[in-house]
């Protein structure tokens, strides 16, 4: 098995295939499109290849060390240009291909008109342990 | 095997090897290994005196520790910086278990956790899976809060302030995994209020009787909220409001008014009308007022505008809205609000989309956008 993290981005991404921002959405289609997620997270969960997801809140700040006994230095919020990243969900699958078969299903999740999302997820790999047997 | 017995046990079984000497740290220690023992052996051979038995198991557990080498020379020390015990006070161990685990000393987070394990007599895994964070984690956090607490002795006199703080988080937090932290602040909650006749720890128990009778018709099936004003009221539970009710008016009546009960009396006021539309707002902005001299809470003052909305027109609270941050979480999604039952749905989509972007929840994110976009739909058509 193989652990995988799938990105969702406010923005930063490349635009969606049907881009209509949520707000412009019916109620009904907001709706489907929830109930489409929650049940695509129950559904891996019953396949035994979920792992945990979460939901970011899109305000956020860069924050780094700035010496002995001063206060740390921010940065933010985050400019309007940056990547930012909306969520995630870590799977663990069998396979690459697997991986995407998941991410391209959760890119369908029903959007304005009742018609695909489309929207572009960052599949990334887990770096792994090392193999125990190596020869 | 009865799991809620045990855990109605573990305060008194804690209170009582206390007594016979153990400090709080190795006690509360001891308990939860007798915990884990009962759990496995009463299935098979069920004891006739459950208590009498954990006392038993608990005191060996505690004596096994101390008799280790290292366990008992730290022990001799302590016991020689400790002051002499002053004179026997007949007090309720439970009610000091409250105390200790809300002291002052502790964060609320250690707080809330010392308080479900010692007193809740949940496991630490239980803790650990309803505030998702890993198990060794919290186990880390409950020596913590055990170790900042060694020193306080069972007989000082604690703060009911403090507790019903933490067991308000404890409520107000709700609940994942196998624990329904609800119902069991309000389990904890119930037990407090039989042992002191605190007014604020009775408008706290009503205070959660009543928005836990709200409860099946807060979520949707598909996890969506329900705003109080579309709720389904044949839904929330009679016998928990009648009783909410019944415990705030005997508080009341004592004429020492605090906030638990001046919130009580505010979801007393809702669970009191037959329809949303016959919520007597007046008397609710009285409360708030209330409520606002006694805590000058800015999020009581948030949701006085709204209720000043309801009782006196949207321009009236827009004007109290007014007089508040913006900053305030919530301050967005209110002005919406009054701002589409002032007749400008237009302004209101657009804030109801601007603060679904601060919105702290999930839920209450998905709320806000299927406000906004039920009224652009609307400007649409």
């Amino acid at each position: 098995m193989a652990k995988y993290l799938l990105l969702k981005h406010y923005r930063g991404a490349p635009a969606a295939t049907n881009d209509v921002p949520m707000d412009q959405w019916t109620p009904d289609e907001v709706s489907a499109h929830m109930q489409f997620m929650q049940d695509f997270a129950d559904r891996l969960q019953t396949t035994g290849e979920y792992v945990d997801s979460q939901a970011l809140s899109p305000e956020g700040t860069f924050v780094r060390y700035d010496g002995e006994g001063r206060p740390p230095v921010t940065d933010g919020p985050f400019a309007e240009t940056k990547d930012l990243i909306a969520g995630w969900m870590v799977i663990d699958v069998e396979s690459y291909e697997r991986a995407l078969e998941l991410a391209s299903e959760l890119s369908a999740a029903p959007a304005a008109g009742g018609k695909p999302l489309g929207e572009w997820l960052e599949l990334r790999p887990f770096m792994s342990q090392p193999p125990t047997i190596t020869e | 095997m009865d799991e809620a017995l045990l855990r109605t046990l573990t305060p008194t079984v804690i209170g009582i090897l206390g007594r016979r000497g153990a400090d709080f740290a190795a006690a509360e220690d001891a308990v939860q290994e007798a915990l884990v023992e009962a759990v496995r052996a009463w299935p098979q051979d069920p004891p006739r005196d459950p208590k009498g038995w954990l006392v038993t198991v608990a005191w060996r557990k505690f004596l096994d520790a101390t008799r280790a080498e290292t366990s008992r020379r730290h022990r001799e020390e302590r016991v020689e910086a400790e002051p002499p015990p002053g004179a026997g006070v007949a007090v309720d161990d439970t009610l000091q278990l409250y105390f200790l685990c809300a002291h002052p000393s502790l964060t609320p987070a250690s707080a809330v956790a010392l308080t479900l394990r010692a007193v809740g007599g949940l496991t630490t895994r239980q803790i650990a899976q309803a505030y998702l964070v890993p198990e060794t984690t919290m186990a880390q956090r409950i020596s913590r809060a055990k170790r900042t607490v060694t020193g306080v002795r069972f007989t000082e006199p604690g703060d009911v302030g403090t507790v019903v703080r933490v067991l308000y988080l404890i409520f107000n937090e709700g609940y994942s995994g196998e624990v329904d932290l609800a119902a069991e602040a309000i389990r904890l909650t119930r037990q407090l209020a039989r042992k002191t006749p605190h007014e604020e720890v009775a408008g706290l128990l009503a205070l959660m009787l009543l928005h836990h009778a709200r409860r099946p018709a807060r979520i949707r099936p598909d996890g969506s909220l329900v705003p109080l004003a579309e709720q389904d009221r044949s839904r929330w539970d009679t016998r928990l409001i009648a009783e909410g009710v019944d415990i705030l008016q005997a508080a009341l009546a004592s004429d020492n008014l605090g906030e638990f009960q001046a919130q009580a009396a505010i979801a007393a006021l809702h669970a009191d009308a037959p329809s949303a539309d016959e919520t007597d707002w007046v008397q609710i902005v009285e409360w708030y007022d209330e409520l606002v001299r006694l805590t000058d809470s800015p999020v009581a003052r948030l949701n006085r505008a709204v209720a000043v909305g309801e009782a006196d027109g949207p321009q009236a609270g827009l004007a109290a809205l007014a007089e508040l941050d913006p900053a305030l979480p919530r301050y967005t999604a209110v002005a919406a609000y009054l701002h589409e039952r002032s007749g400008d749905p237009e302004t209101a989509a657009r804030l109801y989309a601007h603060a679904a972007d601060s919105a702290s929840s999930v839920a209450e994110r998905d709320h806000l956008t299927r406000q906004a976009a039920r009224l652009n739909t609307q400007l649409r058509s």
